[in-house]
């Protein structure tokens, strides 16, 4: 039998880290909801009083936190199909054979972006979109593009890095997920037919799904966190037109310093996040095996 | 077969290839022309490309505004905080990978629900606790709560790891009366090493790249290099040149061990889902 070991041996396995990661992750969430129960502000330490869950009310009835959220998902939603595509595409690319030098420099170069510092993303954004002396512009062929100060045009440059930083970890999930192609299965297909198309959809698409999964789940899930990057970048504006979920739960907690509030949405954000997790697991075990 | 997949097409990948390339590394060339360029000449509209370069910049960053010393704090945070995940989380992936238990499904979702949580949610109890038990710009203060992320990450990817060994080897140390603590450390320890070198380097990318917790925890004397890049921001005329300056140090050694880890940088980032 497989893994027959005492009950204190297993304790003193997993105990540490359990206790580790309960301390950090469990206890401040628990203090969180106390939090949210209250009116905490940071101003006010005198009348912190508990109002039950008028936080959470003033949180679900509240258009502005709805909107962050909506924003969130459009983020999703036009970020993803392009880092989908794009990264499909390159995916391809270099899973076809020939130019190996070229192929493994185009590969290193796609470690680049997404080991990079998201605050430092941010900052080359301030520097390369900047509408007067920006690299950007110049490009364009000397175009004269408010990037940050304008709503629609802030929030596509947020896109731009999201792509331009998440795209490549696209591609090489891809990438990984067609070598797993059984060579001789792709050879047969080929001779079947010249359509690239037919062999995507129905030879290489079900070895593509478990990556496309775990891109699904993954980006979703550091969508609702991003933070560094769009807070180095814009702060959310101009006005709120940038501000995602986790630049307002911030801005309230420590700019607006309603600790309460900014908990309540903290939470709320908690339980919509587990919601997702659990589904996409369910769905993912599924696909898996 | 050469003949079909000719001459155009290979014009179209080189070409495609060429692209990716740039647009790869372009942003990073230009974060580093510009911190080579004096206030003047960045400020220059449209951009340079042609300029003669300084390195004035880093100077006056990493000495007179002390972004020195914030790499050094940047630094001690990544390693201690490291060091502490691989020290929990080794002897807990064992587990998980070769003791069966009840619970065990319910305590692997919360390693992964642990790594969906946005930190912001337990920034804001962790800065409450902290003020009050006086731990706020403190380094140990950001070792303890990187652990939120790099526990799950090492569990996560040594778990896998041990998983590949095979069990043959442990049933036969213990018919020798090994114990399971000597098996993990004299058997598959050693065997687990590139894991174990993986996780560690996933653990270190993280916590030097973060920002939000070091922005709202520290002050000065714990400050992390990408709060003091930020802390660059404000006011008018923004100094782009030591801007860049600093970005450039905070990110050189990230992408170091990125290209390092490139073979199991999937791997890692996918929590072990795809291979």
């Amino acid at each position: 039998m497989r893994g027959k070991v005492s009950r204190k041996t297993i304790l003193s396995f997993i105990g540490p880290a359990v206790i580790g990661l309960a301390l950090v992750g469990i206890a401040p969430l628990l203090y969180a909801l106390w939090t949210s129960l209250h009116f905490f502000n940071l101003t006010q330490l005198r009348r912190v009083e508990f109002i039950g869950l008028e936080n959470y009310w003033t949180v679900l009835t509240d258009g502005a936190f709805w909107q962050a959220m909506g924003r969130t998902f459009f983020l999703l939603g036009t970020a993803l199909p392009l880092q989908l595509a794009l990264g499909l595409m390159i995916a391809l690319v270099l899973h076809q054979p020939g130019l190996t030098l070229l192929k493994t420099l185009a590969r290193l170069s796609l470690v680049l972006p997404m080991a990079t510092t998201y605050a430092v993303v941010g900052l080359l954004g301030q520097v390369m979109f900047n509408q007067k002396f920006g690299v950007v512009n110049q490009l364009l062929g000397g175009a004269d593009i408010n990037w940050i100060g304008d709503p629609t045009n802030a929030f596509i440059m947020i896109i731009f890095w999201d792509v331009w930083q998440w795209t490549p970890f696209v591609a090489l999930v891809l990438l990984a997920s067609l070598t797993m192609v059984p060579g001789e299965i792709e050879e047969a297909a080929r001779l079947e037919t010249k359509s690239k198309w037919t062999v995507l959809r129905y030879v290489q698409l079900p070895y593509l799904l478990p990556g496309l999964v775990a891109v699904l789940i993954l980006r979703t899930a550091d969508t609702l966190k991003l933070f560094d990057m769009v807070f180095t970048l814009t702060r959310g504006g101009p006005g709120a037109s940038t501000e995602f979920i986790s630049l307002m739960i911030q801005r309230v907690g420590f700019r607006a310093f309603d600790q309460g509030l900014a908990s309540a949405q903290a939470i709320i954000l908690l339980i919509i996040t587990i919601i997702l997790a659990q589904n996409y697991i369910r769905v993912f075990y599924k696909e898996v095996n | 077969m050469a003949a079909r997949s000719g001459q155009g097409p290979l014009w179209g990948q080189i070409i495609l290839l060429s692209l990716i390339l740039l647009v790869c590394v372009f942003p990073f060339y230009w974060m580093v022309t510009t911190s080579l360029k004096t206030q003047i000449v960045a400020l220059e509209a449209p951009p340079v490309w042609v300029f003669e370069p300084t390195l004035a910049n880093y100077r006056e960053a990493l000495f007179d505004d002390g972004v020195l010393r914030t790499l050094v704090n940047s630094l001690i945070i990544a390693i201690c905080t490291t060091a502490l995940a691989i020290l929990l989380g080794v002897p807990a992936a064992f587990a998980l990978a070769r003791f069966e238990f009840r619970g065990k499904k319910d305590l692997w979702f919360w390693f992964i629900t642990n790594r969906m949580v946005s930190p912001i949610v337990l920034a804001l109890p962790f800065f409450l606790i902290a003020r009050n038990l006086g731990l706020l710009d403190k380094h140990i203060t950001l070792i303890l709560i990187y652990l939120t992320f790099n526990l799950p990450i090492v569990i996560w990817i040594v778990t896998d790891q041990f998983r590949g060994i095979p069990y043959d080897l442990d049933e036969a140390a213990r018919l020798e009366g090994a114990s399971q603590f000597r098996i993990m450390r004299s058997i598959c320890l050693p065997l687990a090493m590139p894991g174990i070198a993986v996780s560690g380097i996933f653990s270190f990318i993280f916590s030097w790249n973060e920002l939000m917790f070091g922005l709202i925890l520290t002050r000065t004397d714990a400050k992390t290099a990408p709060a003091m890049a930020v802390s660059f921001m404000e006011g008018y005329n923004l100094p782009y040149g030591k801007i860049m300056a600093t970005s450039t140090l905070i990110v050189i050694p990230v992408l170091i061990f990125a290209l390092l880890a490139s073979k199991q940088l999937v791997r890692g980032l996918t929590m072990g889902a795809v291979k």
